[in-house]
C-alpha cells in the first residue's frame, strides 16, 4: 500500500497521535531517562544526607518518601519503560515486522505513563507528603499507617500497571503472529525472545500486584482485614502475594538486559552467539523458577521451616541457568576477534558486575546467613549490582550500540569510553562499600547512623555523586551525537552486527519491512 | 503455528494516526485523580484534606473515557468493513484478547490465593494451630478456629484488649449465604448462559440470525438474572445476615471474590449487548467474520469458570 | 559489641550458632570468591588473548552440548554441596525448645517493650527507647560513643543460658535484631515469632530495627546486657521490687509539682518525638493551647488511654503504668502555658480505664 511509505508528521503531534512503533520507541526511550534522572536525583538527596552521621539536610519522615520514590521510579519508571522502549524500536526490526501487532494500544500504554508518574511524583505535594513505606509497601505500615496520598499511589499502580499489561500483550503478539517468513523461533534473535518472556511474565504477575494495592485500598477504605490479624488476616499475607509480584519483577528487569548483551558481545567479538538453544531453555528455566522462590525475601518473618528450606533450595537453584548464561557469554567471547567500542565496554562490565550481584545473591538466598544480612545495606548492594551494573549497564550499551541506527549518526568514542571509566568507578566506589557496612551490620532506610559507619558511607556517597555526574555526561553524548555526530549511512554500523535490523539504511527509514523479508 | 504468507504481511493494516490513544490516557488520568480524592473524602481520616469534589472529577473522566472507548471500537469495525484488517491483524487481535483474559484469570488467582492462604494458614495459627501456638496463646486466647469465622479474632479478646492499636473493628457475620439457594441458582443460570452462548456462536456460523440474536438475547437476560440476585444476595448479607466487608477476613474474600466477579459479568454482560446491538440493528457480523462477538464470548466462558470456583470455594466449602 | 571502624566482614558474635551462621557465611563467601575467580580468569584471559588487535581472525564455533551440559551440572553439584550445611544450621536456629528464660518482645513505634514471662514474682515489663539527645542527632552536641545506639533500659539476660524470644508488634511490622547474638526476627502486629540465643560472654550488645516502620525507623535501637547469673538475680529482684514500690506509689496522691516533674521524663521518652520539646506539635498535633489538655480532664484522659483510632496517635493505655499515665496528662494540662492546675491521680487512671 502505497500511502505505508511517506515519513512521519511535523510538530508535536506527531508525537502524541503516533503509533509507530519508532515513535513510541522513542517516547518511551526519553521518558524513561527523565524519570532515570529523577529517580537518580533522589537517590543523591538520599546519599547527601548519609553522607555523614547525624541529620544535616532532611527530616527523617522525607528521607522515607526519598527511598519510597528513588526504589518506585527507578523499577517502574526508568528501567521498565526503557526496555519496552528498546523492544519497540528493535523487535519489529529485529523479525521482520511492518510495526507492532496493536499500534494504537502502543500509544495507549505509553501515554499512560507520563501521567501514572506525574499522579505519583505530585504526591510529593500532598498534605502528608508522598508514600513514605518503601518501594515494597509493606502492610499495615502503607495501610493504617499510610498518609492520605496511599489513595493516588494505589491508582498510579493500577494505571501504570495497565500500560505494562497493555504493552506486554502487544509484544507478545508481535512476536508469535509478525515473524518475517522463514523467521522461526529458533532463529529469532535473543533480545527477542528475552523479552518474549518477559512479557509472559508481565502478564502473568501485574494483575498480582493490582491484587494486591486493591486489597491495601479496601484495608485503608472499606474495612477489611486482608492484612489485619484483628480480624483474621495477616500482615505476611501482603509479603507473598508482593513478592509473588517481585520477585518475577527482578526478572523481567534482567531478562531483556540478558538479550541485549547477548546480542552485543557476539557483534564485538565476531563470533555467533554460543549455545543458543541453551541461552533459551536457561532463559525459560530461570522464568519459571522466579514464581516459586519469592519468599526468599521474606525469611525473617517467622514462615514454617518447610517453606523455609523449600525457598532456599529452589532460589539457589536459579544459579544454575544464570550461570549457563554467564558461562555462554565467556564462551561466545572466547576464540574471537575482540575489539572495545563503548557497548562492549559496557557488556562486559555487565557481565562482570552483574556475576558479582549475583554471587551475592547466592549468599542471600542461604536462610540462616540471610537472618543476618536481611534488611541490611548488604542487600543494597546486591540489588544495585543486579539493576544498576546489570540493568543500567546494560541499557547504556544498548544506547551506544544502537544510537547509529537510530539517528544515522555516529556517538563520539571517546566521549562514549570516558562515560564507561567513570560509571564503571563511580559505581564501584558507590557499591562496592555498601556491602561492608551491611555485614558490619548497618540496616537499610535509616537516614542517620552509628559512627562506626561513617567512613565507608563517606566513600560511597562520594561515588555516587561521580556515578551521578557520569550520567548528565552520558545525557550530553546522547544529545551531542543526535545533533552533531558524524553521519554514517552504512546499513551495518559494527561490522560483526548481525540481524534484520542491519540491513536497514541508517537511519532506520520511519517504516521498515512493509514489505517482509524473507529469512534463510 | 503456520507460517505467515508474505501477502498477508504486505497488507498489514498499520493506521496512520491516531487521536484514540491520547484521548484514554487523558481520560484515565482525570478518573485517577477524582477517584482518588473522591474515596479519601469518604474517610474520616483523610477527609478533610480531600478535594471535595472528587467524584465529580471521576465522573467526569469516566465519560471521557466511556465516549473514546466507544468511538475506539468504533474504529475498528469501520476499518473492518472497509476491509483493512488482514487475517494475521485478526490474529493479532486474538492473541490480544487470549492474553488479557489470561491476565485476568492472574488476578483471579491473586484473591484465590488469599483465601487459601487465610483458610488453612493465618486463621488456623490465630487458633493456635501449626506454629501459631505462642500466637493464640498470648494474643488471641480462646480464639478457635472456624470457617466461616463464627467471630473475629478480635471479638474474641475484645477490642480494648487486642495488642494492636487502631486498625479498625471487626464483627463476624451472624450467619452466612446458603450455597444452596441463590447461589445454586446463580450457577445455573450462569453455566446456561454459557451454553446459550455457544448456541449464538454456532447459529451465527449456520448463518441463522434470527437464532443468534434471540440465543444472544436469552443468553444477556440470563446474566442480568445472574447480576440480579446478587445484588439481591449483597442486600440480604448486609441486612440480615450481618456480613460485610467489616466480618474479618472472611467478609473480605468474600466480597472481593464475589464484588470482582460480578463486576466482571457486568462487564462481560455489556460487551454482549454491544454485540447484540449491533446484530439487530446493523445486522454485523458474518459467519466467517465475528470476532468482537467471539472475544466476547470467551470473556463470557471465563467469567462462568470463575464463578465455578467461586460457588465451589467460596460457598460450599 | 559493636561492630568496629572500618569493619568489612559479619562479626562472629557470642553465641554458638553465630559462630555456625558465622562459618556458613564464610564457606559460602569463599567458594562465591572461587566461583569468580575461576569464572573471571576464563574471561580477562579472552579478553586480552582473543583481541582483534593482535590480527587474529575470529573462531565460529557455536556450540558443544558437552561442555554446555558440564557446566550445567558443576554449578548444581556445588549447590547441593551449599544447601546442606545451610539446612543443618537453619534447623538449629528453628530449634526454640527447652528455653530457660522467655522474654516477650513487642514492637511499638518506636521503642521496644521486654517482659520477662516465666519467672516467678512481680512481673517484670519495660520499655526501652533511644536515649541519644536530639542535639547530638542534629550535630549541634559532639557525638558520644555509642551514638544512636544508647537506650534507658537495656534488656538484661544471663550468660549461658538459653532464652527464648517471643517476638511481635503493637502497631507496625519491626524486626529485632542484635548481630551478636544472631537474632533478627520480624515482628508482626497480630502474631508472635520465636526466636532464641544463648550467649557465652558477658557483654552489652546492640543492634537495632531492621523493619522500616516509619519516621523514626532508625532511632529504634537495642541495647542486651548479657550479665553473671547472681547480677542478674539482683538485677531482675531491684525489677521486681521496683515495680512493687510502683504499685505502691499508685495507691497514694502526689502534689501538683510531684506529678509534673514525673510527668516531665514521661513526656520526654513518649510523647516528644511527636508532639515537640515544647509541645508545639510535629507529627502529632500541638498540645501546647490545644482544647484537649486545656479541656475536660476525662477526654483528655481517654485520648492518653485509648488514642486517636486511624491516627498515628496511639493507645497508652497499656503502653503507661497509671501512674505514669496519670503523671504525664498532668504535666501536659501544667506545661508550656497550660496552666490548668489540675492534677490527675493514678486512680483516676485506673477509674477511667475501668469504666470503659
Ligand atoms: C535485576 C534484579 C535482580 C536480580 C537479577 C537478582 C538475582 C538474584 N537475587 Fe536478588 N534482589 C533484587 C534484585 C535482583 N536479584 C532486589 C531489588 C532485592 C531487594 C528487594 C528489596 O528488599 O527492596 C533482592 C533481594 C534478594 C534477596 C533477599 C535478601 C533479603 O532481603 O534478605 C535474595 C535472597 O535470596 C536474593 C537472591 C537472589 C538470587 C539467588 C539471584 C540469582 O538470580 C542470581 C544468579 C546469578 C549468579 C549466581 C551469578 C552467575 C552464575 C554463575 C557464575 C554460576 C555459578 C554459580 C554458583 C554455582 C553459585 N535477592
Ligand atoms: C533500577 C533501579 C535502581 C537504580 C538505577 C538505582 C540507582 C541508585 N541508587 Fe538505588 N535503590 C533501588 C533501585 C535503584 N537504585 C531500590 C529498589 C531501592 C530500595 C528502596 C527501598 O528501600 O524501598 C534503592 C535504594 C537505594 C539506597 C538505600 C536507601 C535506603 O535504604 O534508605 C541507596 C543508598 O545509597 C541508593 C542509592 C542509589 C544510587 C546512588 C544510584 C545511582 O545509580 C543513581 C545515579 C543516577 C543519577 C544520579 C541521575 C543523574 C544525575 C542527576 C539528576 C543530577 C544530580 C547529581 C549530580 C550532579 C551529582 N538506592
Ligand atoms: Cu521499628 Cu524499624
Ligand atoms: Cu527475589
Amino acid at each position: 500500500m502505497g500511502d505505508h511509505h511517506h515519513g512521519p508528521k511535523k510538530g508535536i503531534m506527531r508525537w502524541i497521535l503516533t503509533t509507530n512503533h519508532k515513535d513510541i520507541g522513542t517516547l518511551y526511550l526519553w521518558f524513561s531517562f527523565a524519570m532515570f534522572l529523577t529517580g537518580g536525583a533522589f537517590a543523591m538527596i538520599i546519599r547527601a544526607e548519609l553522607f555523614q552521621p547525624g541529620l544535616q539536610l532532611i527530616e527523617p519522615e522525607f528521607f522515607n518518601q526519598m527511598t519510597t520514590m528513588h526504589g518506585l521510579i527507578m523499577v517502574f519508571g526508568a528501567i521498565m519503560p526503557a526496555f519496552v522502549g528498546l523492544a519497540n524500536w528493535l523487535i519489529p526490526m529485529m523479525i521482520g515486522a511492518p510495526d507492532m501487532a496493536l499500534p494504537r494500544m502502543n500509544n495507549l500504554s505509553f501515554w499512560l505513563l507520563p501521567f501514572a508518574f506525574a499522579v505519583l511524583l505530585s504526591s510529593l505535594f500532598m498534605e502528608g507528603g508522598a508514600p513514605n513505606f518503601g518501594w515494597t509497601f509493606y502492610a499495615p505500615l502503607s495501610t493504617t499507617y499510610a498518609p492520605p496520598s496511599v489513595t493516588f499511589f494505589i491508582f498510579g499502580v493500577h494505571v501504570m500497571g495497565a500500560s505494562s499489561i497493555m504493552g506486554s500483550i502487544n509484544i507478545i503478539a508481535t512476536v508469535m503472529n509478525m515473524r518475517a517468513p522463514g523467521m522461526t523461533y529458533m532463529k529469532m534473535p535473543m533480545f527477542v525472545w528475552t523479552w518474549l518472556i518477559t512479557a509472559f511474565l508481565l502478564v502473568a504477575v501485574m494483575p498480582v500486584l493490582a491484587g494486591a494495592v486493591t486489597m491495601m485500598l479496601m484495608d485503608i477504605h472499606f474495612g477489611t482485614s486482608f492484612f489485619s490479624a484483628a480480624g483474621g488476616g495477616d500482615p505476611v499475607l501482603f509479603q507473598h502475594i508482593f513478592w509473588f509480584f517481585g520477585h518475577p519483577e527482578v526478572y523481567i528487569i534482567i531478562l531483556p538486559a540478558f538479550g541485549v548483551v547477548s546480542q552485543i558481545i557476539p557483534a564485538f567479538s565476531r563470533k555467533p552467539l554460543f549455545g543458543y538453544d541453551s541461552m533459551v531453555y536457561a532463559t525459560a528455566s530461570i522464568a519459571f523458577l522466579s514464581f516459586i522462590v519469592w519468599a526468599h525475601h521474606m525469611y525473617t518473618v517467622g514462615m514454617p521451616l518447610a517453606g523455609e528450606l523449600f525457598f532456599m533450595y529452589a532460589t539457589m537453584l536459579i544459579a544454575a541457568p544464570t550461570g549457563v548464561k554467564v558461562f555462554n557469554w565467556i564462551a561466545t567471547m572466547y576464540r574471537g576477534a575482540i575489539t572495545f567500542e563503548t557497548p562492549m565496554l559496557f557488556s562486559i562490565a555487565f557481565v562482570f558486575l552483574f556475576t558479582i550481584g549475583g554471587l551475592s545473591g547466592v549468599m542471600l538466598a542461604m536462610a540462616p546467613v540471610d537472618f543476618q544480612y536481611h534488611d541490611s545495606y548488604f542487600v543494597v548492594a546486591h540489588f544495585h549490582y543486579t539493576m544498576v551494573a546489570g540493568a543500567i549497564f546494560s541499557m547504556s550499551a544498548a544506547v551506544y550500540f544502537w544510537l547509529p541506527k537510530w539517528t544515522g549518526r555516529m556517538y563520539n568514542e571517546t566521549m562514549g569510553k570516558a562515560h564507561f571509566w567513570i560509571s564503571f568507578i563511580g559505581f564501584n566506589i558507590t557499591f562496592f562499600p555498601q556491602h561492608f557496612v551491611g555485614l558490619a551490620g548497618m540496616p537499610r532506610r535509616i537516614p542517620d547512623y552509628a559512627l562506626q559507619f561513617a567512613d565507608f558511607n563517606m566513600i560511597s556517597s562520594c561515588g555516587a555523586f561521580l556515578y551521578g555526574a557520569s550520567q548528565l555526561f552520558f545525557l550530553y553524548n546522547v544529545i551531542h551525537c543526535i545533533v552533531a555526530g558524524k553521519k554514517t549511512e552504512k546499513a551495518k554500523v559494527w561490522d560483526g552486527a548481525e540481524g534484520l535490523e542491519w540491513t536497514v539504511p541508517s537511519p532506520a527509514p520511519y517504516h521498515t519491512f512493509t514489505t517482509p523479508p524473507t529469512v534463510k | 503455528m503456520a507460517e505467515q504468507t508474505t501477502a498477508d504481511n504486505e497488507t498489514y493494516y498499520v493506521p496512520e494516526q491516531s487521536k484514540l490513544a491520547i484521548c484514554m490516557a487523558i481520560a484515565v488520568a482525570i478518573m485517577v485523580v477524582g477517584v482518588g480524592d473522591g474515596i479519601n473524602s469518604l474517610n474520616p481520616k483523610f477527609a478533610d484534606v480531600a478535594n471535595p469534589n472528587g467524584w465529580m472529577i471521576f465522573y467526569t473522566g469516566l465519560g471521557c473515557f466511556i465516549l473514546t472507548l466507544f468511538s475506539w471500537f468504533r474504529v475498528t469495525i469501520i476499518e473492518e468493513k472497509q476491509g483493512l484488517n488482514s487475517p494475521q491483524l485478526k490474529h493479532s487481535y486474538v492473541l490480544g484478547m487470549q492474553w488479557f483474559i489470561f491476565s485476568e484469570v492472574m488476578f483471579f488467582a491473586c484473591f484465590f490465593g488469599v483465601l487459601f492462604y487465610a483458610r488453612n494458614l493465618s486463621v488456623p495459627w490465630l487458633a493456635g494451630e501449626g506454629d501459631g501456638a505462642l500466637t493464640n496463646e498470648y494474643l488471641w486466647s480462646g480464639f478457635e478456629y472456624s470457617w466461616p469465622l463464627v467471630s473475629t479474632p478480635q471479638e474474641t479478646v475484645g477490642i480494648a484488649n487486642q495488642v494492636i492499636a487502631n486498625n479498625g473493628e471487626f464483627t463476624s457475620a451472624r450467619e452466612v449465604v446458603d450455597p444452596w439457594h441463590i447461589p445454586l441458582i446463580n450457577t445455573i443460570l450462569l453455566v446456561i448462559s454459557s451454553v446459550t452462548v455457544h448456541f449464538a456462536h454456532s447459529a451465527l456460523k449456520a448463518n441463522k440470525r434470527k437464532a443468534f440474536n434471540n440465543w444472544l438475547a436469552i443468553s444477556l437476560l440470563l446474566g442480568f438474572t445472574f447480576v440480579g440476585f446478587q445484588i439481591y444476595e449483597y442486600y440480604e448479607a448486609y441486612t440480615h445476615l450481618g456480613l460485610t466487608l467489616e466480618s474479618g477476613i472472611y467478609g473480605s474474600t468474600f466480597f472481593i471474590l464475589t464484588g470482582f466477579h460480578g463486576f466482571h459479568v457486568c462487564m462481560g454482560g455489556i460487551m454482549l449487548a454491544v454485540q447484540w446491538l449491533r446484530s439487530i440493528s446493523r445486522g454485523d457480523f458474518t459467519p466467517e467474520e465475528h470476532f468482537g462477538f467471539e472475544a466476547s464470548s470467551w470473556y463470557w466462558h471465563f467469567v462462568d469458570v470463575v464463578w465455578l470456583g467461586l460457588f465451589l470455594f467460596v460457598y460450599i466449602i | 559489641e559493636e561492630a568496629q571502624r572500618w569493619q568489612t566482614n559479619l562479626a562472629p558474635g557470642v553465641t554458638e550458632v553465630g559462630q555456625k551462621v558465622y562459618d556458613l557465611h564464610m564457606d559460602i563467601f569463599i567458594l562465591c570468591i572461587v566461583i569468580a575467580v575461576v569464572v573471571f580468569s576464563v574471561m580477562f584471559y579472552a579478553l586480552i588473548a582473543h583481541r582483534k588487535s593482535t590480527g587474529r581472525t575470529a573462531s565460529q564455533f557455536h556450540e558443544n552440548t558437552k561442555v554446555e551440559i558440564v557446566w550445567t551440572i558443576i554449578p548444581c553439584i556445588i549447590l547441593i554441596a551449599m544447601a546442606f550445611p545451610a539446612t543443618k544450621t537453619l534447623i538449629e536456629v528453628y530449634d526454640t525448645s527447652d528455653s530457660e528464660l522467655d522474654i516477650m518482645i513487642t514492637g511499638y513505634q518506636w521503642k521496644w517493650k521486654y517482659e520477662y514471662l516465666n519467672d516467678s514474682g512481680e512481673t517484670v515489663s519495660f520499655f526501652s527507647s533511644l536515649t541519644t539527645p536530639q542535639r547530638e542527632i542534629n550535630n549541634e552536641d559532639a557525638k558520644g560513643e555509642h551514638y544512636l545506639l544508647e537506650v534507658d533500659e537495656p534488656m538484661v539476660i544471663p550468660v549461658g543460658k538459653k532464652v527464648r524470644f517471643l517476638v511481635t508488634a503493637a502497631d507496625v511490622i519491626h524486626a529485632w535484631w542484635v548481630p551478636a547474638l544472631a537474632v533478627k526476627r520480624d515482628a508482626i502486629p497480630g502474631f508472635v515469632n520465636e526466636a532464641w540465643t544463648k550467649p557465652l560472654e558477658v557483654g552489652v550488645y546492640r543492634g537495632q530495627c531492621a523493619e522500616l516502620c516509619g519516621r523514626d525507623h532508625g532511632f529504634m535501637p537495642i541495647v542486651v546486657k548479657v550479665v553473671e547469673q547472681d547480677e542478674y538475680d539482683s538485677w531482675l529482684a531491684g525489677k521486681q521490687q521496683e515495680s512493687a514500690k510502683l504499685k505502691e506509689l499508685m495507691a497514694q496522691t502526689f502534689t501538683l509539682d510531684e506529678m509534673v516533674a514525673r510527668g516531665e521524663s514521661v513526656y520526654n521518652s513518649q510523647c516528644m518525638a511527636c508532639h515537640g520539646d515544647q509541645g508545639q506539635g510535629g507529627v502529632g498535633k500541638a498540645i501546647a493551647g490545644s482544647a484537649i489538655a486545656m479541656g475536660d480532664i476525662s477526654q483528655h484522659l481517654d485520648v492518653v488511654i485509648n488514642g486517636v483510632p486511624g491516627t498515628a496517635m496511639q493507645a497508652f493505655g497499656n503502653q503507661l503504668n497509671d501512674l505514669d499515665a496519670a503523671a504525664v496528662t498532668t504535666y501536659q494540662r501544667n506545661a508550656w502555658g497550660n496552666n490548668m492546675g489540675d492534677t490527675v491521680q493514678a486512680i483516676d487512671v485506673y477509674n477511667a480505664k475501668k469504666g470503659q
